[in-house]
């Protein structure tokens, strides 16, 4: 059974009337063509209605849509090899991070991300997408090893935030971060960072200092998710939706206010809907944009991107 | 009338109930309900004479205790902040800012100095908490990233003193990217083998501690201090239980690792400039 979003309603509507009319057709041995290709063309015109005028929150919604590729998905599609590696060779390994070396065609990459289950199950080992500090120090413990023998490195990131329990404060969350975000800008070797899904905070942040930070169409990415946002400034959950307007956390808005450098587009209604489509772009943008960044030396790739993040913010004087 | 500005109002930072509350009046510890005079209170470095504790306390008395003299010299004193997404809550956020303004005396959370500390040459950079809660946004960067750029150009040490619930939300994008923007400078201030020294004071959560205030060759508190990531009533929430007694404080921080050291402020200063010698 197919999970709906409330905006997808009315499009699984025609979809279902459309299958039922073609199983008539194919019963009574009826020539339905005509009406089926109407009711076609008025199934895509609504799709590109409904996704061309998404709200932020209904974006919101579409990132964390429970049948959206996660990290483990993209790597399975793109890759032609994957070796996973575990562990942050000091207190545990951390399921809500995964990483490891993956060939895609001719090159190998490091690729590390946050990872979402999607069951009842998976969803508690890998922790809701939520990192505890072995999940940043093992992300720490790859990219370094990526640097070693020279292999770039691809951070897919989705993630409701760093996870905010008791043993992740006793073993340094915030320390663990800080210093994932303070390395990577040294790293000698190209970093794509390409938020997949849910971009929350400093748990995001820990793994997304990059030469290129590039969104999928339908993700989003700010300082706060909008129900937090909403409980501290309105003091109630309820302004989630008006929180996300105000937060501008689209993939467009953080364009525009040019604090990630490109979106990636998904397939019409999401990427939940052809994985093979959604992958493949996300495969194709990689390869590209390692090409460009192969083209500059570590010392201008690292300069650039100190220079990149040091611009971003508003003051006045 | 009040002899007790801090009990009556219960928000007020020290800073203005000094303003409010001229050499001659008293000062109750929160802690153990002693009364003193404010002159007192103030030769202990705004800490109680009897149990210790210590009083939140602002830049500009961070910048008295520190500095000889007192004297200093402001980097981007007029930085100030604008309002890229044009965020409104209850409140649109310029009013917000000029409201603050107006009841802090202060232009944003951070103040940014160089001067020097028993004849050591030092960046200083203070936050404010009175400040929309020392939250960061881009001119906390933006004044950070400037002071370790100076610290970088005149070879000389840094020392941040962080006070913050976090993260400014008004700012959204531009607050989280102030993480990485410090970060980045403090990248290049530890390849030029300067020292950094991280002072986290009473509260320190949040972005903050994911950031910068976590990066110091030195990381140092004061006693007492709170310090964490995730703030503790979202922990208990998570959790579902009462967190232990003193947990998430500088000394529960320091038995699990992340901190060089606790401080009591009365002796920053000479700590500060010992450990800077040690290092020449
Ligand atoms: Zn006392």
């Amino acid at each position: 059974m197919r999970t709906l979003l409330d905006f997808e309603k009315p499009i699984a509507e025609l979809e279902a009337k459309l299958a039922e009319m073609k199983k008539l057709a194919i019963d009574n041995n009826v020539d339905v063509s005509t009406a089926a290709a109407q009711l076609e063309a008025s199934i895509e015109e609504l799709k590109k209605e409904t996704f061309s005028n998404l709200t932020r929150w209904q974006r919101v919604q579409l990132s964390r849509h429970p049948e959206r590729p996660y990290t483990l998905d993209y790597i399975e599609h793109m890759c032609d090899e994957f070796i996973e590696l575990f562990g942050d060779r000091t207190v545990a390994d951390d399921k809500a991070m995964v990483g490891g070396f993956g060939r895609i065609g001719e090159e190998t990459f490091m690729i590390i991300g946050q990872q979402k289950g999607r069951n009842t199950k998976q969803r508690q080992l890998r922790n809701f997408g939520m990192p505890n500090p072995e999940g940043y120090r093992k992300a720490l413990r790859l990219m370094k090893m990526a640097e070693k023998f020279n292999k770039p490195i691809v951070t897919l990131i989705d993630t409701p935030g760093a996870f905010p329990g008791l043993e992740a404060e006793e073993r340094g969350q915030g320390e663990a971060i800080a210093r994932n975000i303070r390395d990577m800008f040294m790293l000698k070797v190209p970093v794509i960072c390409i938020i997949i899904g849910e971009g929350a905070s400093g748990g995001a942040l820990g793994i997304a200092i990059g030469d290129r930070v590039l969104m999928l169409e339908n993700a989003w990415y700010s300082v706060i998710s909008p129900e937090n946002c909403s409980t501290i400034l309105w003091r109630t959950w309820n302004f989630k939706e008006q929180a996300a307007e105000a937060l501008k956390l689209t993939a467009e808005d953080m364009k525009g206010n040019k604090l990630v450098d490109g979106i990636i587009p998904e397939p019409l209604g999401g990427a939940h809907l052809d994985f093979e489509q959604a992958t493949q772009t996300v495969k194709n943008v990689i390869l590209e944009t390692y090409k460009e960044l192969s083209q500059l030396t570590p010392e201008e790739r690292i300069d650039q991107r100190i220079e990149k993040f040091s611009s971003m913010g508003v003051v006045t004087e | 009338m009040s002899w007790f500005t801090r009990k009556d109002k219960g928000i007020l930072t020290p800073t203005e109930a000094k303003r409010e509350a001229p050499d001659g009046l008293w000062y109750q510890c929160p802690s153990c309900k002693k009364v003193m005079h404010t002159r007192e209170h103030r030769l202990f470095a705004w800490t109680c004479s009897s149990c210790n504790y210590h009083e939140k306390i602002g830049s500009q008395d961070y910048f008295e205790l520190l500095f000889d003299q007192s004297r200093y010299t402001e980097l981007d004193a007029f930085m100030s902040s604008g309002d890229p997404l044009k965020f409104e809550d209850t409140k649109r956020y310029p009013d917000r800012i000029k409201a603050t303004e107006k009841k802090t005396g202060l232009k944003d959370a951070v103040r940014t100095a160089h001067g020097k500390m028993n004849d050591v040459e030092v960046v200083v950079a203070a936050m404010d908490f009175s400040f929309i809660g020392g939250s960061m946004g881009s001119v906390v960067g933006e004044k950070i990233a400037r002071g370790i750029d100076y610290a970088l150009k005149h070879k000389i040490p840094f020392l941040m003193i962080s006070k913050s619930g976090g993260a400014r939300m008004m700012e959204a994008g531009f607050s989280l990217m102030q993480m990485a923007k410090t970060s980045a400078k403090l990248a290049l201030l530890a390849e030029a083998k300067i020292p950094y020294v991280s002072l986290l004071t009473d509260p320190t959560t949040g972005g903050v501690t994911a950031s910068y205030a976590m990066l110091g060759d030195f990381n140092i508190s004061e006693p007492g201090a709170l310090i964490g990531f995730a703030g503790p009533r979202v922990i208990r929430e998570t959790i579902g239980k009462d967190l232990p007694k003193g947990f998430q404080s500088a000394e529960f921080v320091l038995e699990h690792g992340f901190l060089d050291f606790i401080v009591d402020r009365k002796d920053l200063k000479d700590k500060l400039t010992a450990l800077f010698n040690m290092l020449k």
